[in-house]
């Protein structure tokens, strides 16, 4: 089977994008992802949108036929792929899928959410939709699940509450050097234990934000991304998994299913170990998740990602495996389909030396979607071309 | 008033039900879990609340044992002054939030429950 290559990737500012709608936001990415990867829309075969709810907060659906016109792209087949938060990763997979079986010469893949004309408990209501009955009518949010497992981790396995902290404050810093994050504003330790209760024991800055953005990749067979380039990326590893619908079914709160299962399908697939990985962008949507990831894709043993953290090992400058060296969705925001994207974009910009204040050494990346509270996952893999 | 759990053929029980059971058994009958005490798994206080919940929102997964079988459940607290490991029973609430004040349609599940109180 032919390597799939990704020739092309971009990404808008995210943040509070005050007037703009979910086609505004889908076509400024895919206009410049197209620019990017210099490939005309009449050449793009296959057309994606990842997308949790526009449907939900706009009112505006069919959004892959409205970026179709709008990129002048007709007569693309195109495709919307909802998997809640992590629907970057999946339309990633479906985008490789449609490469990989032939289907697609080009495919054009473009993640969006717009969600900050909500207020945050409409927003957080959208997205607290995805549980079961049960769930839902106990009022629990995507926070308050975090609240629980974070407090079932510092409990069970003795982690001070300061590491969590540390994530968010990570994150935050390499954010400064993100021009596209939503904040880029250093936040100290002190500060973090000090912000208000979000969801007990986690705080305000252990949140993503809530953020409006879009994220573009262009991928193609690897023969014919040497028709538009030398210098591309290869996915190389790829996978996705579910874990149950009701999150405390799950037998240990503490393992998230669906993120060791596509983590493993995706070291499979590439022949590679947490060993071999260079760089990292996992789902950081609350600081939690980073611990949770990081022991689930071995890169840490269960019940200690909390001291690899402790001792800077996942720092950008100075450790052995940075993670999120775009801020992550803590400091970069997370519109939700865009987020699994966005990493991706990450990603190849590292692989390709394009990511500036924030370049780290790096052949090898691996980026993790989380949809739901662990609920599916999408892991992959990424390599430079050699 | 019932906390319907379900139980299933290979013995497995469920909160809530679902068409196959843990080990993809079919279900066998249904048990009533307000009959029983929990203990404590986790707890939160929410403060970022939706449209129609309270608000602080106190949460917990609790632990049923149901003649050795482990159940666990997720509910409302009465109370934020609990700790892990605290023994807490349900009690029925007519409205565990306000129907129709969120985005899921009112008609399509229902919304009176049980919340749980320290023993
Ligand atoms: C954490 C959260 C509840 C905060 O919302 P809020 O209390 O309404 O906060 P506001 O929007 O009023 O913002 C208050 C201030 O905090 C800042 N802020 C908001 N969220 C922040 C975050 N997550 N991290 C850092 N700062 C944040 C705002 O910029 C604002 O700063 P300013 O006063 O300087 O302008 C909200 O961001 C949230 O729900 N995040 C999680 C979203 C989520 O669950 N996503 C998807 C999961 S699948």
């Amino acid at each position: 089977m032919e390597r799939v290559a990704i020739i092309g990737a971009s990404m808008t500012q995210f943040g509070q994008r005050e007037g703009e709608w979910i086609t505004d936001l889908l076509a400024e990415a895919g206009i410049e992802c197209l620019g990017d990867a210099g490939v005309d829309a009449d050449d793009v075969e296959h057309l994606y949108v990842s997308n949790m709810a526009s449907g939900e907060f706009e009112g505006q659906t069919g959004v892959p036929n409205a970026l179709a016109h709008d990129l002048d792209a007709m007569p693309a087949y195109t495709q919307r792929i909802d998997q809640t938060s992590s629907s970057g990763g999946a339309g990633i997979y479906a985008a490789w899928q449609s490469v990989a079986s032939g289907a697609s010469d080009m495919t054009l893949l473009v993640g969006g959410e717009k969600m900050t004309h909500k207020t945050t408990g409409e927003a957080t209501d959208v997205i607290a939709s995805l549980t079961h009955r049960a769930e839902y009518k106990t009022g629990v949010t995507l926070p308050s699940f975090a609240g629980l497992t974070a407090r079932h981790y510092l409990e069970r396995f003795d982690a001070p509450r300061e590491s969590l902290a540390k994530v968010a404050s990570k994150n935050h810093k390499n954010g400064v050097d993100n021009p596209k994050a939503q904040f880029q504003k250093e936040v100290d330790v002190e500060t973090i234990l000090e912000s208000p209760i979000i969801a007990d024991p986690l705080r305000l800055y252990d949140f993503c934000p809530i953020t409006d953005g879009s994220a573009a990749l262009m991928l193609c067979p690897e023969s014919v991304a040497k028709e538009y380039t030398d210098e591309y990326v290869v996915i190389s590893g790829i996978d996705g998994a579910t874990d149950t619908h009701v999150v405390h079914e799950r037998e240990d709160p503490t393992i998230m299913g669906g993120v060791v299962e596509s983590g493993k399908g995706a070291y499979e697939m590439s022949d590679l170990g947490p060993d071999d990985i260079d760089v990292a962008e996992l789902h950081d949507m609350f600081t939690i998740l980073e611990f949770l990831q990081m022991e689930g894709l071995g890169f840490a043993e269960h019940g200690e990602a909390w001291k690899l953290v402790e001792e800077g090992y996942t720092e950008r400058d100075t450790g052995e495996l940075p993670i999120n060296t775009s801020g992550g969705l803590k400091s970069k925001g997370h519109p939700l389909g865009a987020s699994g994207v966005a990493q991706a974009v990450e990603i190849y910009e590292q692989l390709m030396g394009e990511a500036g204040p924030r370049q780290v050494e790096a052949e090898t990346g691996l980026c993790c979607n989380v949809g739901g509270f662990g609920n599916c996952v999408i892991t992959t893999i990424m390599e430079a071309a050699q | 008033m019932t906390m319907d759990a379900t139980r299933y053929e290979d013995g497995s029980i469920s909160y809530p039900g679902h068409p196959r059971g843990p080990g993809g058994a079919n279900p066998a009958e249904t048990i009533d879990l307000s009959e029983y005490t929990a203990e404590v798994i986790t707890w939160t206080t929410s403060t970022a609340t939706p449209p129609g919940v309270r608000e602080p929102n106190h949460l917990a997964i609790v632990e049923f044992d149901v003649d050795g079988e482990s159940v666990r459940a997720i509910g409302q607290l009465t109370t934020g002054d609990v700790e892990t490991g605290d023994e807490v029973k349900p009690v029925h609430v007519d409205e565990l939030r306000e129907p129709g004040a969120g985005i899921r349609e009112p008609e399509s599940q229902d919304w009176d429950g049980y919340r749980f109180e320290p023993v």
